[in-house]
């Protein structure tokens, strides 16, 4: 008999407006107190205290125009947010402070999350959708030198790239780039020759987020229509399509996959967080809590494995923090 | 008739006198049935026999020469064999020339398509005669996009010049085109709004077909002109006409480049395949390797039962619908669909509270235009209107036919209205069977829930099922009374539907005039009363209705559009079958009087078969009034 499904732990509320993107920052050790960066439609980004569950500092810096990416820069003291004003701006959050300190424009109109690799200690490399249509821009911070741009090939006909993701298999390796783009398509792009090496249609729609297991070389899209699709990278660099799964409803606006590869969550457009587990795609639960489509999931980094969460946050303003499977 | 060839120098006129008395006097059949076939054979490789031949038809004197030339072109087995058989008689005379080019073309019109092959054939296949085909083709043209003759002629001749017309195009060589595209270009277009502006379907459709092959011929490369119509026998077998099968005897192989540029033209420009340099290949999972199985099986799963599809829920309340469908608030369409989809049930459940908002409820749906795709979304706004119509009949046909008349409406509207009152009269009328819903022999009129231009022929459908059925309709009044039986609720409200919309039609608005340009409206509102008189029957104000009719249908009998003829004509039939039989002899004699003589000229001189067959059935419907009054004992 199986249980029914969990409740979620706690759930946040006061962010006033649809919550477009999540991300924690728990890993530091004590005193630290574990928190959660969240950005909203209004332009503000919340800094939740997981202590107290009530926001700590609200930062607004994109001009009250919708923040759809936060992500931490080794450690809650620095921070990049990315809004609809066309802007990436980095945070300096130490001691209590809240400027912006440096920030590029982008002039891109899209919705396409930027993608952050660490590659040495202060140096990261960051891949962004630039002003031309099909264009990935991979800048070099903190200097914000371009390394180089990622230009498909003419008559590619990809359409906007809508989800990006930079990894290297280990450090000192070369980095990768994955990217899904509007016609359905994954392409693998190496950074540094400029080129891509390997392409995948994985849909039909547009492609809204993938995710990347750098160990087992797979990967997993989600898109707007009722699959999946799981690929996998072979050695000799080529993208090939692992397996699909159908979904009870259409429409996926995040995947992300925990970090220690056991389980992923799905944010669905019918108001599910879908969990399933990595190994083969197995479905482990549906949390049904949300109101309205559910824009983001992240799972923290809490060193402890059982204190180990899982937030989503949702159109309908709020975002539920659960804790799933944490016991493994 | 045999001749036996020598060398012998003979004069064949007296033959052709023969052939020419005997064919006058409508003996062609007997005679060419045998002269033909022989003369094809002997003809076939024999020069001389070919002569001979021409001398033969060109020695028929004049006044004979129609006869003969009428029943070889229609004898012939082809227009290859004409050709040797006429050789180029009607380059030589006159009056071959006229019967050909003329008369048969342009002033007859009962031929086969057979013989118009033939007749069209046998022209282009000669230099000299040639030109005559062009000639024809400017007249036919002519005609073609005269709107006069588009009014006027009957749909029959209409369809016989276009046949011809496009047998003429499939015969034009390539210098030809090119010499003579802009009058085709001018003619074309003028053709063109001629037809479109036609009240008959069948009619625009011939337009828009002979309208296409010409765009066809004139822009082989480049856009062609492309209608919406739906493919019936009628215009495939039209389109097949523009291209010729060769014969096999020499013939410029124009037809066979026809074929191929129609083919070139055809040919969808390959889209670019996406060429990824590594498709798609699946790779079956295999059974992961034993060491991974275990660790994924300490996750177990939840519950995940009530992982269904998400479903919109639909409001449950009238007023709730009303604030989706009217409520400027756009972002949930989803609930505005599902909105849409359940109204008609909603209605139909909860009369009560539908009668409290009624008339704003038919505001809103007659002015709902479709926010997102759904499927049947006029299906289903035409339903809900029904369904409020029929909850709440009087306010809202009061609001509805003064909307009719009202400034500001598209046509599309006004007869969307139309179609409401007609569909919401008919359930009204119809009585609820509880129970057995057997009705004996009685054919329920079946009007169609689409509208579209073809409700017409499901209405007139409608009047002539009934005429055929009169005589049991009144078998049929009887056994009604023995079902289950309930009150008429078209009695109460058939005036409130019918007077309103005969009110105003000769005030004409800014937007809107019926007596002028909006003919098809007006042609559908006529059909609408003929529809709302009959289904009027056994109510009370069913002879105020027909005198109001009478005087309507009296004032516009001689319209110009033979749409709105037909549908006057379903006046009467509807008001003869629906007003009983004493109230018409006794409240309405000299205008029925007036009204037969009306009848008689119709049946003889209507261009369109229709109306004259509609007349004759009206005629016979009173002469069946006429001898039942006749039979009742005084």
């Amino acid at each position: 008999m199986a249980l029914p499904p969990p409740d979620p732990q706690f759930v946040l509320r006061g962010t006033s407006a649809a919550v477009h993107t999540l991300h924690f920052s728990c890993g530091g050790p004590e005193p630290d107190i574990p928190l959660l960066f969240s950005g909203s439609e209004n332009g503000f980004i919340h800094v939740w205290n997981l202590k107290t569950h009530r926001v700590d500092t609200a930062l607004d810096g994109h001009g009250r125009k919708s923040v759809y990416c936060v992500q931490t820069m080794g450690g809650k003291d620095r921070l990049l947010s990315q809004g609809r004003d066309q802007r990436i701006c980095l945070w300096d959050l130490a001691e209590g402070r809240t400027s912006v300190t440096d920030s590029v424009f982008t002039e891109h109109v899209g919705f396409c999350r930027c993608s952050l690799l660490k590659v040495a200690q202060g140096r990261w490399l960051m891949a962004m959708a630039a002003r031309s249509l099909e264009e990935v821009q991979i800048l070099e911070l903190p200097s914000k030198t371009s390394v180089c741009t990622l230009k498909p090939e003419v008559g590619a006909k990809l359409g906007m790239p809508m989800c990006l993701k930079l990894w290297q298999l280990n450090c000192g390796s070369q980095p990768v780039l994955l990217a899904g783009y509007e016609d359905g398509s994954v392409v693998l792009w190496n950074v540094s020759m400029g080129k891509a090496l390997s392409q995948l249609i994985c849909h039909q729609e547009p492609v809204m987020s993938l995710d990347f297991d750098s160990e087992k070389a797979k990967g997993i899209s989600g898109s707007s229509e009722k699959v999946l699709s799981i690929w996998s990278l072979n050695e000799q660099q080529n993208l090939q399509v692992y397996k699909t799964h159908e979904l009870v409803n259409a429409g996926i606006s995040d995947i992300t996959i925990r970090p220690d590869k056991k389980i992923l969550a799905t944010a669905g457009w019918d108001h599910r967080i879908r969990i399933f587990g990595w190994k083969k795609l197995k479905p482990l639960a549906v949390l049904d809590y949300h109101t309205a489509t559910v824009h983001c999931v992240s799972f923290s980094d809490h060193s402890n494995p059982r204190e180990r969460l899982l937030a989503a946050g949702s159109k309908d303003q709020r975002i539920s923090v659960w804790s799933i499977y944490a016991q493994t | 008739v045999c001749f036996i060839p020598g060398g012998l120098d003979c004069s064949i006129s007296f033959v052709s006198h023969v052939l020419g008395k005997v064919c006058v006097h409508g003996r062609q059949k007997e005679i060419l049935g045998v002269l033909v076939p022989c003369l094809t054979d002997v003809t076939k490789s024999d020069c001389i026999w070919q002569r001979i031949c021409w001398r033969l038809v060109e020695c028929v004197p004049d006044r004979w020469m129609e006869a003969v030339v009428l029943g070889f072109v229609q004898r012939a087995p082809g227009a290859d064999v004409l050709s040797r058989l006429l050789g180029n008689l009607v380059v030589k005379n006159k009056k071959a020339q006229f019967v050909v080019t003329q008369k048969m073309l342009l002033l007859q019109y009962g031929h086969t398509t057979a013989v118009l092959q033939n007749l069209l054939g046998y022209l282009s296949l000669e230099s000299l005669r040639h030109t005559l085909l062009l000639r024809v083709l400017q007249e036919l043209l002519e005609t073609w996009s005269s709107s006069s003759a588009v009014k006027h002629s009957p749909v029959e001749q209409q369809l016989y010049i276009s046949k011809a017309i496009l047998i003429c195009l499939s015969h034009l060589k390539e210098p030809e085109i090119e010499s003579y595209r802009q009058e085709l270009l001018t003619s074309m277009m003028e053709g063109v709004k001629c037809h479109l502006d036609s009240s008959l379907p069948q009619l625009r459709r011939l337009g828009m077909v002979v309208a296409e092959s010409i765009s066809l011929k004139i822009n082989t490369e480049g856009p062609v002109l492309k209608f919406e119509y739906e493919e019936d026998n009628e215009t495939r077998e039209l389109k097949s006409l523009l291209v010729q099968t060769p014969p096999f005897c020499v013939v410029p192989s124009l037809p066979d480049d026809d074929r191929s540029e129609e083919a070139g033209a055809a040919l969808p420009l390959v889209p670019e395949s996406n060429e990824k340099p590594h498709t798609a290949a699946a790779v079956t999972p295999d059974e992961e390797s034993d060491a991974e199985l275990d660790s994924d099986d300490d996750l177990v799963p939840y519950d995940m039962s009530e992982d269904k599809e998400l479903k919109i829920k639909a409001p449950v309340y009238i007023r709730d619908c009303i604030e989706v469908l009217a409520g400027s608030r756009s972002e949930d369409v989803d609930k505005w669909e599902a909105t849409v989809k359940a109204l008609e049930s909603l209605v139909r459940k909860n009369p009560a509270a539908t009668r409290e908002v009624s008339v704003e409820l038919a505001k809103i749906l007659l002015h709902l235009e479709e926010k997102t795709c759904i499927e049947g979304f006029v299906e289903l706004r035409q339903r809900a209107q029904v369904a409020v119509l029929t909850t709440d009949p009087i306010p809202v046909a009061k609001y509805l036919t003064s909307q009719f008349y009202s400034l500001n409406y598209s046509l599309r509207q006004r007869m969307d209205i139309l179609d409401v009152l007609v569909l919401a009269a008919q359930e009204l009328s119809c009585p609820k069977f509880r129970g057995k819903t057997k009705h004996s022999g009685a054919q329920k009129p079946c009007i169609q829930l689409l509208p579209g231009s073809d409700s017409s022929k499901d209405w007139r459908r409608v009047v002539d099922e009934r005429i055929k059925s009169k005589t049991r309709r009144f078998d049929m009044g009887q056994s009604r009374v023995e079902l289950a039986s309930c009150p008429n609720e078209f009695n109460s409200v058939a005036g409130h539907f019918f007077f309103p919309l005969i009110q105003h039609f000769d005030r004409p608005l800014t937007t809107f005039d019926l007596l002028g340009e909006d003919h098809l409206v007006l042609g559908r509102l006529v059909h609408t009363l003929a529809v709302l008189m009959y289904l009027a029957v056994n109510t009370v104000a069913v002879t105020a209705m027909g005198k109001a009719l009478l005087e309507f249908v009296w004032a516009l009998r001689f319209h110009t559009d033979s749409y709105v003829r037909q549908g006057l004509l379903s006046c009467i039939s509807s008001l003869l079958l629906s007003v009983p039989t004493e109230r018409i002899l006794a409240d309405m004699t000299e205008e029925l009087l007036e009204t037969q003589s009306w009848l008689g000229d119709v049946m003889e001189k209507d261009p369109d078969g229709d109306c004259r067959r509609l007349a004759l059935q009206n005629l016979l419907l009173m002469e069946n009034l006429k001898k039942k009054l006749e039979a009742v004992p005084s």
